[in-house]
């Protein structure tokens, strides 16, 4: 029944002497949200950026499987190959948004690479031809889709710098699910929420993994999200896994614990 | 003493003396290695001599500025500030135009007040700069509106300036297409147009790396070149038509443009701009050093005309079979429809590119190329391959430069590397900046601001490039962005009607039949 989306096999990623990441596996499950949590500086976002190609991992075997039966090993592709081929999306710490263009820009560009498929390499939208213009309208009918699901539609025509914080995390979350990801990895997507934008957004995860099926990898400090949202953690500590579980095996795993706040000290 | 001064600028007047003396010696130290002396060619060989004159204006011109600035600070005074910089601003300009101004009164003319005329200028426009500051300051205490009315009342303005631009474009558009039958038009007329479009069309070419993709290119003036030359050269060796050059001149210089982005597309910022400086050069340098090619330094003169789309010559006999353009048409030939040809040829190119650049904005790639230019990160994370749509970038952009080029070449008859220096580049690239990156408009009226003025202005001599300087200094200072910075969006959701429901204006279209 549950099918291995993403299998991570014995990560390593060492700049110089410093190992970030120390032979790390997990998987994590089609259509299921898989947290990574860990104190700071643990490793979480190294293992997102081999995931995604900014980083090219030391040592390791990084397996997507499509539902289709397609695999990748994504240490070997390209960062851009990983979003179009593979179709795995993300999002950054420090919001990664267009900031002059207009949210409904913002999401367009997210379809580049099918909008230029049907504009045939510009060619046919130079021309105005019929084709291009039905793809175009199906692309913005995608985009208010996804601008309908997390609450943007009214502040479609706004520059995305000029929105709030909240709205700007998940215009930076669709923006990512517009490319048709079959996983879509999330890199601390409540910092800097308050507590009702955080319930929003739990709600918006969850429905993008029951409507759209959506695999969904996540590195989140705020516990309320992880807990409440997440199938399944991998935690991290000084590069290494300590724990892996459903939240309550790890909030009850005393190498958590120990990670979170400090051993016990024997009197 | 002090007191009385307090007394009358509000503020202590220790400080105030204080503040005006270090002025004054800033002035006297920035002046007196660059201005006080001059060496005058005498018997004896060249002789230092004191230029005091000059140094004391300068520095009583200085303090008085600065007095004007600390008077600003204290409410109530402005109005001696707007008036004193009144003044100034008239001496500046009276003594700036006194020949003119004297011409026209029928006048004597009278003896200079400011020690020359760059200092004139300077006066003048720092003293119409204070009086403004001024007269602005108390118009705003004076009106009782608070800081977020006047922020909506600038944004509304703003607004109605967006849309004055599209009025002004088509104004502009009009103008262009008028120009020749204009009753002040002339040959130097038709020139200076020719001229500013040509301008106009390298800015918009330069504006598909420099304005969407974000890319800094200190190098376009070598794909003008590249037109430029393939259209010379296959016109001397291979007796090519101007016609048909054009698009392998476009050709060429597109696929120059791919081989210098290849190697450098993976620089970034600062280190990118130095690779295309440095290629811009090397295309001058193998034009001056191929001399069995290229005719080197001394150029290839003898460019033939463009003739008229192979029908008519436009000289002012025919050759080649073709019969000349007055006698195809039945006109009294002139040699002015020579250049009102080529003046709407450029218009022309302009406009296409114009379209095209419009278009291609709205399309995958044109949001791709300003997606990249805010976050090129964040475009790899959505999968677009960053390589292909700098190229794509790089390609079109070196092309229009290229047809801009084989337009030069036989708008001028005579090409030489003398022509694709440095400062080209520079003026192309001063042209997009000022006009606001991105903005058609904008780069359209820079273009005019600066080639049209220095060469309307070309009787202050030396002087029209101090005006040049301070013209883009100002533009820096108040319009950081260009002078339109305002981006208007590719495509508005508000345009499209959601699905199911009809667009708002059929909405009520049927509202009304149902009724």
């Amino acid at each position: 029944m549950k099918r291995a989306l993403l299998t991570v096999e014995h990560l390593t990623m060492r700049f110089g002497g410093l190992t970030a990441v120390d032979d790390v596996s997990f998987t994590a499950w089609d259509g299921e949200i898989t947290a990574i949590i860990g104190p700071n500086g643990a490793g979480k976002t190294t293992v997102f950026n081999c995931l995604t190609g900014f980083y090219q991992p030391t040592v390791g075997r990084l397996l997507l499987e499509r539902a289709d039966g397609e695999h990748f090993l994504l240490e070997r592709l390209e960062a851009y190959r990983i979003g179009r081929d593979a179709k795995v999306a993300r999002t950054f710490q420090n919001i990664r948004l267009f900031p002059r263009m207009t949210v409904l820009e913002n999401l367009l560009v997210a379809q580049h690479n099918s909008l230029m498929r049907a504009s045939w390499y510009s060619v046919a939208g130079l021309l105005g031809l019929a084709n291009y213009r039905h793809a175009e309208d199906a692309a913005i009918e995608k985009a208010r889709h996804y601008m309908e699901l997390a609450n943007l539609v009214e502040v479609a025509d706004w520059q995305a710098g000029n929105l709030p914080y909240g709205a700007q995390r998940r215009l930076e979350i669709i923006r990512a699910m517009c490319s048709d990801p079959v996983l879509l990895c999330l890199d601390e997507p409540a910092a800097g929420l308050n507590p009702r934008e955080s319930a929003e957004l739990n709600d918006l995860l969850l429905l993008l993994r029951a409507e759209k099926g959506v695999g969904i990898l996540l590195i989140e400090h705020d516990m309320s999200v992880v807990m409440r949202i997440s199938d399944h953690i991998v935690v991290l500590d000084y590069g290494k896994k300590i724990s892996d579980g459903t939240a309550e095996e790890v909030q009850n795993d005393p190498r958590v614990i120990a990670a979170y706040l400090g051993e016990e000290e024997v009197a | 003493m002090s007191r009385s001064i307090a007394a009358i600028t509000g503020t202590a007047g220790d400080s105030l003396l204080k503040e005006l003396g270090f002025t004054a010696l800033i002035g006297l130290a920035l002046t007196i290695p660059l201005i006080s002396f001059e060496t005058i060619d005498d018997v004896g060989g060249l002789q230092l001599q004191g230029r005091w004159a000059a140094t004391a204006f300068i520095v009583v011109a200085l303090v008085l500025g600065r007095l004007g600035i600390i008077l600003l600070r204290t409410p109530g005074r402005e109005v001696w500030v707007a008036n004193g910089g009144a003044i100034a601003a008239i001496i500046g300009l009276l003594d700036l135009f006194r020949d003119t101004v004297a011409g026209f009164l029928g006048l004597e003319r009278w003896p200079a007040i400011s020690p020359s005329y760059t200092l004139a200028f300077l006066i003048g426009v720092g003293g119409a700069v204070l009086a403004i500051r001024a007269v602005v300051q108390i118009s705003r205490r004076n009106s009782p509106m608070t800081k977020a009315e006047r922020d909506a009342r600038a944004e509304s303005i703003g607004e109605q300036v967006r849309k004055l631009v599209r009025v002004f474009a088509a104004v502009a558009v009009l103008f262009a297409l008028t120009l020749p039958f204009m009753p002040f038009s002339n040959r130097y007329v038709m020139d200076v147009g020719t001229l500013i479009v040509t301008y106009v069309m390298l800015g918009w070419g330069l504006n598909i790396i420099v304005g969407y993709a974000g890319l800094l290119d200190l190098g376009f003036v070598a794909f003008y070149a590249v037109g430029a030359y393939s259209y010379a050269l296959g016109a001397q060796y291979l007796g090519v038509s101007f016609w048909l050059a054009l698009p392998f001149a476009g050709l060429l210089a597109a696929s120059f443009g791919l081989i210098l982005g290849f190697p450098v597309l993976r620089l970034r910022g600062d280190y990118f701009a130095i690779v295309t400086l440095g290629f811009g050069e090397i295309i001058r340098i193998i034009l001056i050093n191929w001399y069995d090619v290229t005719n080197g330094p001394d150029g290839i003169s003898g460019i033939p005309r463009p003739d008229f789309f192979g029908l008519a010559t436009m000289t002012r006999r025919g050759h080649d079979g073709l019969p000349a353009f007055h006698e195809y048409f039945g006109l009294e030939y002139s040699s002015e429809h020579r250049v009102i040809f080529l003046y709407y040829l450029i218009v022309v190119m302009a406009a296409l590119v114009a379209v095209f650049t419009m278009r291609i904005r709205k399309l995958p790639i044109g949001r791709a190329w300003e997606a990249l230019r805010e976050d090129d990160i964040a475009c790899a994370s959505l999968g677009i391959n960053r390589t292909t749509v700098k190229l794509a970038a790089f390609g079109i952009s070196a092309s229009l430069g290229g047809f801009a080029g084989a337009f030069f070449a036989t708008r001028q008859g005579f090409i030489s590397p003398e022509s694709f220096t440095f400062i080209e580049s520079a003026i192309i690239l001063a042209i997009v900046v000022m006009g606001g990156m991105g903005s058609l408009v904008g780069i359209a009226f820079a273009a005019v601001l600066l080639i049209g003025l220095p060469e309307v202005f070309r009787d202050l001599a030396e002087y029209r490039m101090v005006a040049f300087g301070a013209g883009l200094v100002m533009i820096m200072i108040w319009r950081p962005r260009g002078l339109l910075s305002h981006r208007e969006p590719s495509v508005l959701l508000a345009d499209r009607s959601p699905p199911g429901r009809p667009a708002p204006r059929e909405a009520v279209a049927a509202g009304e039949v149902a009724e």
